[in-house]
């Protein structure tokens, strides 16, 4: 089977990468923010009821930070490209109710954990984030390897049929495949999942570091410290796994001026992609890498606190390119192995040009929101870290 | 397509079970949040420390609600993709971009701000604390704004704003503007938001009832009190008022929606309301009058024409009207209808296989047949063309009982009785709370207190009952009269939904009684030392 693109309307297709870049944008955001996730598998660092509450209140007033990043980069994908919505979310069904689950159970924990009379206990409600920071940030990374490794399906866009696990050698458990068929890079998905999770755990840390009063809690912010050095080398394995197959996986790759769309594998696609316009991609991906590298390096060997801001940054550089990579450049962002010509593309899988035209301006929105959350943050972090005072405060609404 | 509809109940019951567990949540916070605003306003003008200790102990019962209406909110974004991906690929253009607007204008500036609302007491001045309450309520508010008017949109699709394209075989949108300020998203939300407004009102009138006839924080609970039943009698006259508006909207837009309401199975000129019966389940096909369709009933003749057409002599179609027709009103019977939709399907099978073909004489008259004008009101000058009728095709087969194209009678009759009955009593109760209020004898009427008191859980039951009237009132539909709810669903195995349904059930059950048992130990502690 194949299909042409939607359209070849040039402004619905320069919409359709426009609207692209905002979920690679988005998705970059939404690393940084996994930084609540990330510290939510560090309560064991504390030592004393004090230290868990310290990093309890720190992430509690971020956590939907996350979230609502979610929320938001699931509405612009379900506005822009819904087909991908349909067969993501429809096809992939366990991955995304599991990391749906474990995000439920985050905003309820933080609320209740604390609270007399909350039913199950603290200890339940803890290991709630430890699953939200573990499965839910694993299963998100594995998510978007498959971005790269391609998945199992097959989509007819006139009977709108939907086939999920055709492939003859292939496996059917509605996504979850993607983390256990290695013949179709569940390597790399799983690498990239430990990759999102060691990030996370880093970002947590680091935040923890720059939030928490360092000279109250100086034994729990030396803890952290010693996290960040361990899970970086946790990351620099897992990261290196992910180049090589970056660089290695046969790429999707369709012609994005052929009107049959089809999709066909080519050597190199990635490697392609990030040296295309003039290795801008390459150059701000390894900017992002330098970022990130130093904000770890300052944290855990200078003593600084200021780590999360270069690599919160890096982050983000980095999440960007690898969306931009995985979609753009004639790249389809959703490949299927079981049928290539079923794979995905911004062009196949829009929205009209009337609905991204709307969507387009109401982008313009975007730079405010990011305005006030900045000022909130500003105006939260304005008075200093989190004191011991401000946790035992009774007017305040500590967790 | 092939659905297994054992798999499409267990489906829907999921998105049920989903749907109310969340609407236990949002009404209330929505009116919270506004309590809180009014409360903090009123801290801030007095700079009265009391008011600060009614604003905190408030705000905390809205945060510990706020929690889980939020996070459950996120499972109905996503059970569109996974339960309903079909739906989510025909309708997406149309109904993923307000729930785009919705997470970027309005559910970033709820968090965001609930982040300075809760957190900031100490950390920012009073003035960017107040004005943080009020982009909170505010941002909650608009959040529900959008998702009403993509609600709106599955309740009424209309030409003004989208149509099917061929090409892609989806509805696909063409006046944002249209689609926004649609009249049926628009009563909707203020229904919605009124009623969220009197659930809360109920519930710190009732909270605060509860402490005056135990004679415990009588200052708090007279000061709450007073802003609650002020806020509240607004609220509930404004629901009935509003209430009768999205009536009338639906009469006009959903016939069998409120033909079922009502019980009604044949059309009427001067038809009745029903105050009060006992309705049958049957087949509109086989019912030759309306006192079948009932045990029992009290009616108020001429109120349903009154109410639907806002004339009192005027006819409203039954449910035996709208499957077989009536000439003499003009309304097609559905075997009509589902072979104009057949056919538009024919057509539209036609315009893709002449496609894969190249030929594209044969791809102009197929395209041609399927927007072809069937219709035209003399009146109006709207059009109906094949294509709006696609989704009649699917009600084709003779095999199919036709008395499946309306809801079920009894459970949308009596969501929708129940829901107006209560709706009178909060205006009562609020109307007596104020008095009692205004005459300075609220702390001794320990009637009006205790009524308040028993009244705490109703608004919950006419909140959930306004949506089952509305939800379940739609079907056989997810897109009133273009998609049906048989087409929407993912293809996936039973085992599957069946799983995740009660993976989400055990987690709403402990979170809710949780959520239930910190909710009464703050009460019960009360407003000292809230936080």
């Amino acid at each position: 089977m194949t299909w042409a693109p939607i359209t070849v309307d040039a402004t619905h297709f320069y919409l359709q990468v426009y609207f692209w870049i905002i979920v690679a944008v988005l998705g970059g955001l939404f690393l940084l923010m996994t930084f609540v996730q990330g510290g939510q598998t560090l309560f064991h660092t504390s030592k004393t009821e004090m230290e868990e509450r310290a990093i309890l209140n720190s992430l509690g007033r971020k956590w939907e930070l996350t979230f609502t990043t979610l929320v938001l980069f699931g509405g612009a994908l379900y506005a822009a490209f819904p087909l991908f919505y349909s067969v993501s979310f429809g096809g992939a069904y366990w991955v995304w109710m599991l990391i749906l689950f474990a995000f439920v159970l985050q905003a309820v924990s933080y609320e209740y954990m604390n609270k007399p009379n909350n039913l199950i206990g603290k200890g339940a409600y803890k290991f709630f984030l430890y699953f939200n920071g573990v499965v839910g940030m694993v299963l998100i990374g594995a998510a978007v390897g498959t971005f790269f490794t391609g998945s199992n399906f097959t989509y007819d866009p006139v009977t709108r049929v939907l086939e999920w696990g055709t492939a003859k050698d292939g496996f059917n458990l509605r996504g979850l495949e993607a983390a256990i068929d290695f013949k179709h890079g569940a390597w790399f998905n799983l690498a990239m999942g430990v990759l999102v999770f060691a990030a996370a755990r880093i970002l947590g840390a680091l935040w923890l570091i720059n939030d928490i009063d360092n000279n109250e809690f100086p034994e729990l912010i030396e803890r952290l410290r010693g996290v960040v050095k361990r899970c970086f080398v946790i990351l620099l394995v897992a990261l290196l796994v992910v180049l090589y197959g970056l660089l290695t996986l046969k790429g999707y790759a369709y012609d994005i001026h052929d009107p049959t769309g089809k999709v066909y594998l080519e050597p190199g696609k990635y490697l392609h992609n990030l040296l295309s316009f003039g290795a801008i991609p390459l150059i701000l991906f390894l900017a992002g890498l330098v970022l990130f590298v130093w904000g770890v390096f300052v944290t855990a060997f200078k003593g600084s606190n200021k780590g999360i801001w270069f690599s919160g940054l890096g982050i983000v550089l980095i999440g960007i390119i690898v969306f931009v990579i995985a979609g753009l450049f004639g790249t389809p962002f959703y490949p299927s192995y079981a049928d290539l010509q079923s794979s995905l593309t911004i062009q196949n899988s829009s929205g009209s040009k009337y609905t991204l035209e709307v969507m387009a301006w109401v982008s313009v929105a975007v730079p405010f929101v990011l305005g006030y959350i900045i000022w909130v943050w500003y105006q939260m972090k304005k008075q200093g870290p989190i004191t011991r005072e401000e946790i035992q405060d009774p007017e305040s609404h500590a967790y | 397509m092939h659905v297994d509809l054992t798999m499409l109940e267990w489906a829907r019951a999921q998105f049920a079970m989903t749907a109310l567990f969340h609407f236990f949540f949002v009404p209330f916070t929505l009116g919270m949040s506004f309590i809180v605003a009014f409360f903090e306003t009123i801290y801030v003008k007095t700079g009265k420390q009391e008011w600060k200790e009614i604003t905190q102990f408030w705000q905390l019962i809205f945060g510990i609600n706020f929690a889980l209406g939020l996070s459950t909110g996120i499972i109905h974004e996503f059970e569109f993709g996974t339960n309903w991906s079909t739906y989510s690929w025909v309708v997406g253009d149309l109904f993923g971009a307000p729930l785009a607007v919705e997470g970027i204008v309005a559910f970033f500036m709820e968090a965001t701000f609930a982040a300075i609302s809760f957190f900031g007491w100490k950390r920012v001045s009073k003035g960017v604390h107040l004005a943080s309450t009020w982009l909170l309520a505010i941002g909650s508010n608009l959040s529900a704004l959008w998702i009403l008017i993509a609600n709106g949109f599955m309740q009424h699709p209309s030409n003004e704003f989208g149509f099917f394209n061929i090409d892609t075989s989806r509805l696909e949108m063409t006046n944002f503007w249209a689609l926004i300020t649609q009249p049926v998203a628009q009563v909707k939300f203020l229904h919605v938001v009124s009623a969220g407004y009197t659930l809360a009102s109920i519930f710190v009138l009732g909270i605060s009832s509860l402490y005056l006839l135990k004679g415990k924080h009588v200052e708090f609970a007279k000061k709450s009190a007073t802003v609650a039943a002020a806020f509240g009698l607004i609220s509930s006259i404004f629901v009935a008022v509003i209430g009768d508006e999205h009536a009338y909207e639906v009469a006009n837009t959903q016939p069998t929606k409120i033909a079922s309401a009502e019980g009604l199975y044949v059309g009427e000129r001067g038809a009745p309301i029903v105050a009060f019966g006992i309705p049958k389940n049957l087949k509109a096909t086989e019912v030759t009058s309306n006192d079948e369709g009932f045990v029992f009933k009290i009616e108020l003749p001429k109120m349903l024409s009154l109410l639907g057409k806002r004339d009192p002599n005027a006819f409203v179609p039954g449910l035996r009207d709208l499957v077989n027709g009536n000439s003499e009103y003009g309304i097609w019977p559905l075997s009509k209808l589902a072979a104009v939709g057949k056919e538009a399907k024919n057509d539209l099978l036609k315009y893709h296989e002449a496609k894969k073909a190249g030929d594209t004489a044969a791809m102009e008259a197929a395209k041609a047949d399927f927007y072809k004008v069937i219709w035209e009101d003399p009146k109006t000058g709207i059009k109906l063309t094949k294509a709006d009728l696609i989704g009649y095709g699917y009600f084709a087969n003779p095999n199919i009982d036709p008395n499946l194209i309306y809801p079920p009678v009894p459970p949308v009759f009596y969501a929708f009785h129940i829901m107006v009955a209560l709706g009178f009593w909060f205006i009562l109760l609020f109307i007596l709370a104020y008095v009692s209020i205004m005459k300075g004898t609220f702390v001794e009427n320990r009637l009006v207190q205790k009524l308040a008191v028993i009244s705490v859980p109703l608004p919950w039951i006419a909140t959930s009952f306004g949506w089952m009237t509305a939800e379940i009132g739609r079907q056989p539909w997810t897109v009133f009269g273009v998609l049906p709810t048989a087409e929407s669903v993912t293809p996936i195995a039973l085992q599957n939904v069946q799983a995740t349904f009660f993976m989400f059930l055990t987690a709403f059950v402990i979170l809710g009684i949780a959520e239930l048992k910190i909710l009464f130990t703050v009460v019960k502690n009360g407003p000292k030392g809230a936080h």
